[in-house]
């Protein structure tokens, strides 16, 4: 029988093997909305890890499509929990701002949106705004956190969208801001203001 | 001696091993210009995966050069393999800009770099100076280009020197505005070659 060598090495010498890398970005899950009113990843449940694993946590969102409430109302927000997903309602600062542009080349956008920050708010912060339900009608974009699990300090996140609305209209959403807590966020809920979310994926990343 | 097994097998004998995850994220193809009038991405050509594969694909421009001076970088999609590059898009655009010399901090909507409906190359960073020292960097993320449901979101951010000395960092997003998949993807400078440059596909997973 032939040996079969590891680092020039008999298998059954070998005492170390190498390292393994797995890239710097990990797929933790995937959640894909059929008329969900909620998509949420809360910590220890169901495979997601929302911990000090990573220092940042990568959300992708894809094709996000409204069931209803076809109008500037509408939007799609998200808020997080220190509480493993019993409540969430963490007290949070942000920003908002957007450019926007019509189909009919009528309008354009740019500018600070007062109306969708929030000053020591606990509701959920607008990731979008007016959201059309057409059929080839969504959102899609990403958002950053920054390690949620800390101690220490406020969590940070940084999120960009872009969204077909309802009156024919694309719009390029910035949102940053903080949890303004000191507990480790521990879960984290997206979901349309109004109605369900009939279709679209969210995957979670870890990032070494 | 004894046997080292795999998966119950003797080493000797063990004919594939269990995959390993790469990680999320996928470097599909670096194409590199030289002199090049332009560089596409087309899907099922030279290795590139346009398709299914991934729900978000991600370029990374890197130190594109022009040939020509004061011009602009742009792209489009196809939706029949590269024969066409005149997906019908809709956009905006917004660009933050400062002088070498201090002059004209400012921030503002491009109303030159948004489509409406249009089926032109969308602009990504205009002004851009041929210099030894110039060029253009950006990302460029699609979503799910081979949906034949929705339409097609991007969004940019570009970072270039003008052919003024300045710094601009531009942002332009939006959709293809078609339900048919888009399966290729063209690069190129307003006027003139691409002299160098790369430009690398990524793929996100999400499975």
């Amino acid at each position: 029988m032939s040996i079969v060598k590891l680092n020039n090495n008999s298998i059954k010498n070998v005492t170390t093997l190498g390292s393994v890398s797995l890239g710097s970005m990990v797929l933790i899950k995937k959640l894909t909305a059929s008329s969900s009113a909620t998509l949420s990843f809360v910590d220890g449940s169901s495979s997601v890890v929302l911990d000090n694993t990573y220092k940042e946590y990568l959300f992708t969102f894809n094709n996000m499509h409204a069931s209803s409430d076809n109008s500037t109302a509408q939007e799609f927000e998200f808020n997080m929990s220190i509480d493993s997903g019993s409540n969430y309602n963490v007290t949070k600062t942000t920003t908002t701002f957007r450019s926007g542009h019509d189909e009919s080349d009528s309008t354009t956008q740019l500018g600070y949106v007062a109306d969708y920050d929030l000053a020591q708010g606990t509701g959920f912060q607008g990731l979008t705004e007016g959201d059309g339900i057409d059929n080839d009608q969504c959102c899609s974009g990403y958002m950053h956190l920054f390690n949620p699990s800390s101690t220490t300090f406020v969590k940070h996140y940084i999120s960009c969208f872009n969204v077909a609305r309802h009156n024919d209209f694309t719009a390029n959403w910035f949102t940053s801001g903080y949890a303004n807590t000191t507990s480790a966020v521990d879960a984290i809920q997206f979901k349309f203001l109004g109605g369900n979310i009939d279709a679209g994926d969210i995957c979670l990343y870890g990032i070494n | 001696m004894s046997i080292v097994k795999y998966n119950n097998n003797s080493i000797s004998d063990v004919t594939s091993g269990a995959s390993l995850s790469s990680g999320a994220m996928t470097l599909i193809k670096t194409l590199t210009a030289s002199s090049s009038s332009s560089l596409s991405f087309v899907d099922g050509s030279s290795d590139v995966v346009l398709d299914n594969t991934y729900p978000i694909y991600l370029f990374k421009i890197i130190n594109c050069h022009p040939a020509s001076n004061d011009i602009s970088f742009q792209f489009q999609g196809s939706t029949d393999t590269g024969s066409s590059y005149g997906v019908t898009i809709t956009s905006s655009h917004f660009r933050a800009t400062h002088g070498e010399d201090g002059s004209s901090g400012a921030l503002a909507y491009i109303t030159a770099g948004d489509l409406a409906q249009s089926t032109s190359y969308q602009l990504l960073g205009g002004s851009i100076g041929s210099d030894a020292d110039q060029s253009v960097s950006a990302e460029l993320i699609v979503f799910n280009p081979s949906s034949t449901t929705f339409v097609k979101h991007f969004m940019a951010n570009v970072q270039s020197i003008a052919h003024s000395n300045r710094s601009n960092n531009q942002y332009p997003a939006g959709y293809f505005n078609t339900t048919s998949a888009v399966d290729a993807f063209n690069f190129k400078f307003s006027s003139g070659n691409i002299d160098s440059g790369t430009i690398k596909l990524y793929g996100i997973k999400d499975s």
